[in-house]
């Protein structure tokens, strides 16, 4: 159905069935991100002998993190005398926007996707790379210095980070020939890239994790020395969006670590009967899990620890893959 | 004129998602503007300073390393510009095409080197 409708001429009714599709994703990725924070801090708990909530909503605490926002919904939102209050208003709106765009492009099974354009992949670097402005926007329109400090430091690691982690994905592009992410997933059908790439799926792995400024990697909104960076002087849902914004691009960093390592939707061998978005659920929900777990083992980096290996050890190393792919396919394929 | 047609409508997909990425907090902060509280009072919109009176603005100047670290960055992303339509044509291009990269990318890989050797890459 949604084939023909790709291929009818754009009209009214066109842009509402897409507004209604992408408001059902909508809908679907809010639910995901309810339940990834209730299950962070489930499996958070158990890794460290804790039981995590249990109170809300029976004995696995399934209601907490509803209660959590209604309760943001509630509170009083406080804007400083001293903030930059356009700025204030408009960086949770400039964080978040990005995010949600970039799922537009993210094929979840054969049948399940969305916008097919044929240049996917360089859409999800360029658009995801806006959030950064937001974020830098909201620490420095708090006029406080430990949101300036926490706003700086994440537009350093994002930029850091940004090189190695696009360099990876070149060795992906260069044995399917396309940037297309749909094209990628059919070129994974006999193998998935993880096997023909160790390398670059480890560096976009640590790349992904600094990009979502997840610990190791949580320099911009340290809680034990910048209070919590960017974001210290917001509250109620303001500040909701800002960590919105986090569990989106966890959303869509899980999906295309599963779309460019994990072979998508392919099923593993012998298992064909198996639908391919339960195969895609899977995966993605793996790579969640070793995110979780991450954060669970991991102290800290030093701020300038962080850096040095961003330049110092990941572009080499991303640069040298390169290399050793474009061998890998003269010889191979 | 069909793939004309798939073209648009792609991008009308994104267009959607947009409106709808701008729409979701616009609704959501209206909805919470009529249902929470607003008492508004001179201590609770100041600064948060560890509890201290705030003094001076915080919109001073930074470390110069910053702004360092954006031109390298400029540089090493405006090669991925070059290195990705080099790897998706990689097919067509052959083997001349990789030694051709080959020398872009040494190239490159000494001004690395010498911002490594400058000690440009050192933090602090």
């Amino acid at each position: 159905m949604i084939e023909e409708l790709l291929y009818s001429s754009p009209s009214l009714t066109n842009t509402l069935i897409f507004f209604g599709l992408g408001a059902s994703l909508l809908m679907m990725v809010l639910g995901f991100v309810t339940y990834a924070i209730l299950a962070e801090r489930k499996v958070m708990g158990f890794m460290q002998l804790r039981i995590g909530p249990n109170r809300v909503g029976g004995p696995f605490g399934l209601l907490q993190t509803v209660a959590d926002v209604l309760k943001l919904l509630l509170k009083e939102d406080t804007i400083p005398k001293a903030a930059d209050r356009p700025l204030f208003m408009l960086a949770p709106v400039i964080a978040f926007a990005p995010a949600f765009m970039v799922l537009a492009v993210i094929p979840f099974s054969e049948s399940l996707r969305f916008s097919d354009i044929g240049i996917g992949l360089l859409y999800y670097i360029a658009i995801s790379g806006i959030s950064t402005i937001g974020v830098l926007m909201g620490g420095w329109a708090s006029n406080n210095k430990y949101a300036l400090l926490g706003g700086m430091r994440s537009a350093a690691q994002m930029i850091s980070y940004e090189v190695p982690l696009v360099m990876s994905v070149i060795g992906v592009i260069l044995l399917t020939g396309s940037l297309n992410l749909i094209q990628i997933v059919e070129a994974q059908e006999n193998i998935a890239f993880l096997f023909v790439q160790p390398l670059a799926f480890v560096i976009f792995m640590i790349a992904s994790v600094a990009e979502l400024n997840r610990t190791p990697f949580d320099l911009p909104e340290a809680e034990s020395e910048l209070v919590a960076g960017y974001h210290v002087e917001y509250s109620g849902f303001r500040w909701a969006f800002f960590m919105l914004t986090e569990y989106v691009y966890l959303f869509a960093m899980a999906s295309i670590t599963t779309i460019l390592f994990l072979g998508g939707w392919n099923p593993v061998p012998y298992l064909e009967f198996i639908p391919g978005i339960i195969w895609f659920a899977l995966k993605f929900s793996v790579v969640v899990f070793f995110l979780i777990w991450l954060r669970a083992t991991l102290p800290r980096m030093r701020a300038d620890q962080l850096m040095s290996f961003g330049w110092k050890v990941l572009l080499p190393l991303a640069l040298l893959n390169i290399f050793i792919s474009a061998v890998i396919k003269e010889i191979w394929f | 004129m069909e793939l004309y047609h798939l073209y648009q409508n792609n991008y009308l997909v994104v267009l959607m998602f947009l409106l709808l990425g701008i729409l979701l907090p616009i609704v959501a902060l209206t909805a919470g503007k009529i249902l929470r509280p607003a008492k508004p009072t001179k201590e609770k919109q100041t600064t948060y300073e560890s509890g201290i009176e705030p003094f001076h603005q915080s919109w001073v100047q930074y470390n110069v390393r910053y702004y360092i670290f954006a031109l390298l960055f400029v540089i090493f992303d405006v090669e991925t510009v070059f290195l990705y339509p080099w790897a998706v044509a990689y097919d067509k291009l052959g083997i001349f095409a990789l030694i051709e990269m080959t020398i872009f990318i040494v190239m490159l890989l000494i001004g690395l080197l010498y911002a490594w050797k400058k000690k440009v890459l050192k933090w602090m």
